[in-house]
């Protein structure tokens, strides 16, 4: 019996949407239609608060998501000429998922791996010191594991 | 003792585990219950230890000795050599800088130089624990607090210690409990500020993971201190390793009774709640925190009224960063007098910070307050380490400064670096060499703080955007004479008009380089030369044709097609397709060390007419 009621509801915003995006992968419009009910807010206050945060996306994400450092540490170890080189690699800019929906690609600001700056963080998971070298190692395994997954596919 | 158990401790922080801590930690255990060792050795989980450069790291207790850069391959050699046969493997030791190897982490210069008081159990005990935390004192400060002493006992035995808060600021705590306390209302909240917004930096993350106890038990001693029942942990979002500890160490203190109803059986009752942020770097500040708490947008909001009168849901609100409420656990057990004899009489106690950049050792470092720049870069950081000259120092993050050369022996506290330009900070400290470009790092700070402006107010949405722009035309190579005086003027525009201190300190970073790194901008302006060879706009890769021996490293990396050259042949590079992504460069083999990086303005012959 702390906070009124309307604001103890509305407290639960973030968290619920911080839920949906971890089910769905982002912040749905039909999952925005049934939380504006559910809260007794606007749709348009929801969007309001989900576009103010840089964790909440509106659109789907790719298979494989890729997020590249540019904390300070991860700045002044070159970590943007990595990012160059990943954008012209998947010809997409940071903030977009390719055509193909297979990767999507993000800037984050630290995932706290500094002492092993540069980090860039492929489906979770942190790679530090990191090299022209090891990225494309990287992407060219994922590539290979897609195609050979396909290939699986396919033939079933 | 000879049949003591042997405890290995393997790190499983965010560097180490980036490392593959976690297979190590799989593989050892399978290997121990394989040979039938469980009774011989048993293998611990730890958060971070401090030494991450050195990662992934194994701490072998009760001895202390600590073996560095451990790959999975090496785990047979550890098991079989040191577990069985009882010799420990010295090539895994840490390697001093004349080659010999160090078997002790005491010994290794990097802890040796350390004062370790918050950080004394991240990397001992295992935080999935709650007993390994008991163990080594753990709750007996919030005991002492609900048992032997009054909220306003506890308010003044903090205020006695003279800590100051650490989230940046260094307000004193126990003052600001005193506020809460006095002000009207049974309705009190106690919030941990977790947010850890400076990009750049670890060490809130380092001890959620590590210590979660010693914050949710300094969490609740304020919460006991200014009347609070319900508290709140807000903790960034980018850190799923501190959600998931912070998760297992609530229930866990739940189980215990050290929260609920009637802690300790002292009638006093506590609920923690953790909310993860959503990156946003704003809500690190109080009131766009306690906005985001309550489910809107994190704008920050005039003060006063300050949260102690009106904060979260306009109620009297304590809001401390990690590392204050980690201290507060100590100061509560240890005594008000024992923190206050460490550090200075300005700021008592000790300054906690994630040292990154060029040095040699990056990691988790703990100093008294006082101690000087010089003393955590050299003697704890081990300097620059690359062979290349010290530059400057980055303190405070994006609302801090760049200090040089000059100010090495400045000794670290809330005081002396604010009055160098530079701030406290939370704690990021890094360090640049004469590879970093002074103007590229102030841009890169402006960019972000122009990026995360909440944009209430304008002179911080539109000043940093035009302080954005001069300096993108300076780092580009468009700079003009004057700039460096407009950008002066937009300093102090942003400063005077800015609400919160995003904005207030959003032109630190800019001032700081100026006052102490003109002569680069000026490089940039006049001369249209980067003297860091960073700014790309300045500079472009070449190939030395007399150097190259056409293996085709650069051609098959480069991801424009720009590298192009026959087997066996020498290579070129187009410089209109180049992005400058310096992949060529990196790979290029350094017995052939043909690309080279050289200013914009100048050509091949001109470098090696130079160099003759
Ligand atoms: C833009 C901005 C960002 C901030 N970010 C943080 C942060 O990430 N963590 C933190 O503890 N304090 C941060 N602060 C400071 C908080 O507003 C507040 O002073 C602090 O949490 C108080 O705790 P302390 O007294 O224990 O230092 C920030 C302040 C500003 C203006
Ligand atoms: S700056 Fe990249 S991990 Fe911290």
């Amino acid at each position: 019996m702390q906070a009124p009621p309307t604001d103890q509801l509305h407290s639960k915003l973030i968290p619920m949407l911080q839920e949906i995006q971890e089910r769905l992968g982002y912040i749905a419009p039909e999952a925005v239609e049934w939380l504006a009910k559910e809260l007794k807010l606007s749709e348009q206050e929801i969007y309001g608060v989900a576009t103010f945060y840089n964790f909440f996306r509106l659109n789907p994400p790719g298979r494989h998501e890729i997020r590249v450092c540019l904390g300070t540490a991860c700045h002044v170890q070159g970590n943007e000429k990595l990012l160059d080189t990943i954008c012209e690699r998947l010809g997409i800019q940071p903030g977009e998922t390719t055509p193909d929906g297979r990767y999507s690609l993000e800037r984050v600001a630290c995932v706290g791996a500094c002492a092993l700056a540069p980090a860039i963080v492929i489906d979770d998971e942190v790679h530090g010191r990191m090299t022209q070298r090891a990225l494309q190692r990287l992407l060219d395994k994922i590539d290979r594991e897609d195609e050979e997954a396909m290939k699986k596919r396919g033939e079933k | 003792m000879a049949d003591e158990k042997i405890e290995l401790l393997v790190c499983l922080g965010t560097g180490c585990e980036s490392a593959k801590s976690d297979v190590l930690f799989a593989k050892l255990s399978d290997e121990i219950k394989k040979h039938k060792l469980e009774n011989k050795a048993a293998v611990k989980r730890i958060g971070c230890h401090g030494l991450c450069q050195q990662g992934p790291v194994i701490a072998v207790e009760p001895e202390g000795l600590f073996y560095c850069q451990v790959k999975e391959s090496d785990i047979e050699e550890i098991i079989q050599s040191h577990l069985i046969k009882g010799k420990p493997v010295e090539r895994l030791f840490y390697e001093h800088d004349d080659g010999t190897r160090i078997p002790h982490y005491r010994d290794i210069p990097f802890y040796a130089k350390q004062t370790r008081v918050v950080l004394k159990n991240s990397g001992h005990i295992d935080p999935s624990k709650i007993d390994d935390y008991i163990a080594v004192g753990g709750y007996k400060g919030l005991e002492r607090a609900l048992k032997e002493m009054s909220p306003e006992e506890v308010i003044e035995e903090v205020y006695n210690s003279g800590l100051r808060g650490r989230g940046g600021a260094g307000f004193p705590t126990g003052l600001k409990w005193k506020f809460a306390r006095s002000s009207p209302g049974d309705v009190k909240y106690a919030i941990c500020n977790a947010d850890e917004g400076d990009p750049g930096a670890f060490m809130d993350g380092s001890i959620l993971v590590a210590d979660p106890h010693s914050v949710l038990e300094g969490l609740s001693i304020a919460a006991y201190a200014i009347g609070a029942r319900e508290a709140f942990i807000y903790v960034r979002h980018e850190y799923p390793s501190a959600v998931a500890s912070l998760k297992k160490a609530l229930k866990q203190s739940y189980e215990r009774g050290f929260l609920g109803e009637n802690i300790l059986g002292t009638g006093f009752n506590l609920d923690i709640r953790m909310m993860e942020g959503a990156g946003a770097f704003v809500c690190g500040e109080e009131t766009a925190l306690m906005a985001s708490i309550e489910g809107k947008r994190g704008m920050p909001r005039p003060r006063p009224p300050f949260p102690t009168e009106a904060g979260l849901w306009g109620k009297p609100t304590v809001i401390n960063n990690v590392k204050s409420l980690a201290a507060v656990a100590i100061i509560l057990r240890e005594g008000w007098e024992w923190f206050k004899s460490i550090g200075t009489e300005g700021s008592p106690g000790t300054a906690i910070f994630s040292l990154t950049g060029k040095v040699k050792n990056t990691g988790l470092v703990e100093v008294p307050m006082g101690a000087t720049l010089r003393h955590i870069i050299f003697d704890v950081g081990g300097g620059v380490g690359t062979g290349r000259e010290f530059k400057a120092v980055q303190t405070g993050g994006p609302a801090g400064g760049c200090l040089p050369k000059e100010k090495l022996d400045l000794p670290v506290d809330f005081d002396s670096l604010r009055e160098a330009g530079a701030i406290m900070g939370s704690g990021g400290m890094i360090v640049m060499d004469e590879t970093t470009c002074m103007v590229d790092v102030a841009r890169y700070f402006l960019s972000f703080t122009q990026q995360e402006s909440c944009g209430k107010c304008t002179p911080c949405r539109m000043g940093t955007l035009e302080m954005l722009k001069i300096l993108d035309k300076i780092r580009e190579g468009r700079g003009e004479e004057g700039d460096i005086e407009k950008l002066l003027e937009l300093c102090d525009t942003v400063v005077k008009g800015s609400l919160c201190g995003l904005g207030q300190n959003a032109p630190n970073p800019v001032l700081t380089t100026i006052k102490y790194f003109r002569e680069e901008y000026e490089a940039h302006i006049r001369d249209k030369t980067c003297p860091a060879m960073v700014c790309r706009d300045l500079v472009k890769y070449v190939i030395d044709p007399d150097l190259c021996i056409g293996c085709g490293a650069c051609s098959r990396i480069c991801p424009t097609g720009a590298a192009q050259g026959e087997k066996k042949q020498a290579h070129h590079i187009e410089q209109d397709m180049c992005i400058k992504c310096g992949a060529c460069l990196e790979v290029c083999p350094p017995k052939a060390s043909a690309v080279l990086k050289i200013p914009i303005s100048k050509t091949l012959a001109d470098i090696k007419g130079g160099a003759q």
